[in-house]
């Protein structure tokens, strides 16, 4: 469907190995503060993600969302730049919508799948999205990790991001086929939270999208592991008479106007006004 | 300062060394590979070794600087053994201080130890486990992993640990954990040594192998 006339251009490279010697570092990719994982269960797909996004060091969302939508029963976890992620997922979602009324069909897993690894591939890397794509179909659960360079792999167990790894770990130890749903979700959980608590990466809470067939629960804060343990006290509620003042004065809102019967032939049933006749002015 | 003489790179390398307290001591355990690069060379090394009746140490990293620190704590042992039978002549901890010191210098000489030491030791019916870093930098903990082992094997190390772990639940969790890096690491092989620090004193296990399963490559149907 989609014309990539244009691939490499490589008019860029020579300039930037001039650059390169006269000093200028190149940007370094920078590794991505996430921990986002999926799973294949008995009746579908679980898919968690922590919430902290990260500027360098400092932390700054604490509870962002990182399960994206790509259609009801499909959905996609991402990893890498934030800006990448949401609008590589959003621009997937409305092709898959557009998709979807060209094919009169409900669109498919590996539909999504195709859609964004040639995106990504297109862009080389670039476009810095790792993403974990999972949603059950006709034709089944699927679970699928895309890599921003636009390879793909499909596995029962999935995990990308700097917590990954630490996920991972708690995969390979347990994971087990054909789990039940509450087993799926507990495995998931403690998986995620295994990357926020071993990651410096990833932290705040755990979200959790459990999709089956025509079925999707979204746990949005699933568990909140990094509550807060003083209850912060409305600091910024001064008490009136800290402001002095030298004048006060009261403004009353105008009443809104209610218009009570709309009649086509303008015949204002009018219970205070009796001069049907004469004006005709409202 | 002769620029000629100084570590760049390690070559031959070792992977990961956990460790984890138990109720009555410390569990050891590493793999037997020494890897050249990508080349899987010597597949049958010591990478933990007694130094007194109760203390061990474990390295990942160089193996030919592994095998100096493992001489130069043994000479450092032999220095200060009296005459006395059964007196131990260092503590762990004195052990532990002892390279850091070592490791210390040669990274303030810019030619360092490429190693990740990891200590254990039983006296007087206390545990002591701690490691020291390729730049000198010790530490304590109930739970030890170096090399990639503190990616994939320290958070299961820690969500498995408590106050009154046995000996058998140790083990398993480390035997886990040494799985988890067969699967996870691609500098490792199914060969592994464990090793008990205890009242008893220290045993390091034969080389043993554990079970893997790959059915999960049959999953995969073909490429989309």
């Amino acid at each position: 469907m989609e014309n990539y006339e244009q691939s490499f251009n490589y008019e860029n490279c020579l300039r930037n190995e001039e650059l390169t010697k006269q000093g200028y570092e190149k940007k370094k990719q920078r590794k991505t503060g996430t921990t986002i994982a999926g799973i294949i269960f008995k009746d579908g797909v679980v898919l968690g993600a922590d919430t902290r996004a990260t500027e360098g060091y400092i932390v700054a969302d604490g509870n962002c969302e990182k399960i994206h939508r790509i259609s009801d029963y499909i959905y996609c976890c991402g990893a890498g730049t934030s800006a990448d992620t949401e609008n590589t997922t959003a621009l997937i979602s409305s092709k898959l919508e557009l998709m979807r009324l060209t094919t009169g069909r409900e669109p498919r897993v590996q539909n999504a799948l195709t859609l964004l690894k040639q995106y990504l591939y297109h862009y080389h890397g670039y476009v810095s999205a790792a993403l974990v794509l999972g949603g059950v179909d006709f034709k089944g659960p699927h679970l699928h990790m895309i890599h921003p360079h636009g390879s793909t792999s499909t596995l029962p167990f999935l995990t990308m991001g700097s917590g990954s790894l630490a996920a991972m770990a708690v995969f390979e130890a347990e994971y087990k086929t054909d789990l039940d749903e509450e087993s799926a979700k507990n495995l998931v959980h403690k998986a995620i939270t295994a990357g926020i608590f071993n990651d410096l990466g990833s932290g705040g809470n755990v979200d959790l999208c459990v999709m089956k067939f025509q079925n999707t629960q979204f746990f949005r804060n699933f568990d909140k592991p990094n509550k807060r343990k003083f209850s912060r006290i409305n600091a910024y509620r001064f008490p009136k008479g800290t402001t002095q003042f030298l004048e006060e004065k009261v403004t009353l809102l105008r009443k809104n106007l209610v218009i009570e019967n709309l009649d086509k032939n303008n015949n204002n049933n009018d219970n205070d006004n009796n001069d049907n006749n004469d004006n005709n002015d409202l | 300062m002769d620029p000629t003489k100084k570590t760049l790179q390690p070559y031959v390398t070792g992977s990961s060394v956990l460790a984890i307290k138990y109720n009555e001591g410390i569990i050891v355990a590493a793999d037997t590979l020494g890897s050249y690069g990508s080349l899987a060379r010597f597949t049958d090394l010591q990478r933990m070794s007694k130094v007194t009746n109760h203390t061990l140490i474990g390295g990942s990293g160089d193996i030919s600087d592994l095998q100096q620190i493992q001489k130069t704590v043994e000479s450092l042992i032999l220095e200060n053994t009296g005459f006395k039978k059964d007196e131990e002549p260092l503590t762990p901890k004195e052990i532990q201080q002892y390279i850091s010191r070592v490791m210390y210098n040669r990274r303030s000489r810019f030619d360092p130890l490429w190693n990740h030491i990891i200590v254990a030791g039983y006296q007087n019916n206390e545990s002591f486990l701690g490691a020291v870093d390729i730049f000198g930098t010790f530490y304590e903990d109930n739970t030890i992993a170096s090399g990639f082992g503190a990616y994939f094997a320290q958070p299961l190390l820690r969500k498995g640990y408590k106050e009154d772990l046995t000996k058998d639940e140790a083990i398993d969790l480390i035997k886990t954990c040494l799985k988890v890096l067969f699967y996870r690491d691609a500098r490792t092989i199914n060969k592994f040594q464990i090793a008990e620090v205890s009242e008893g004193g220290i045993t390091i296990s034969d080389p043993f192998e554990l079970e893997t399963h790959w059915e999960i490559a049959d999953w995969q149907e073909g490429h989309l």
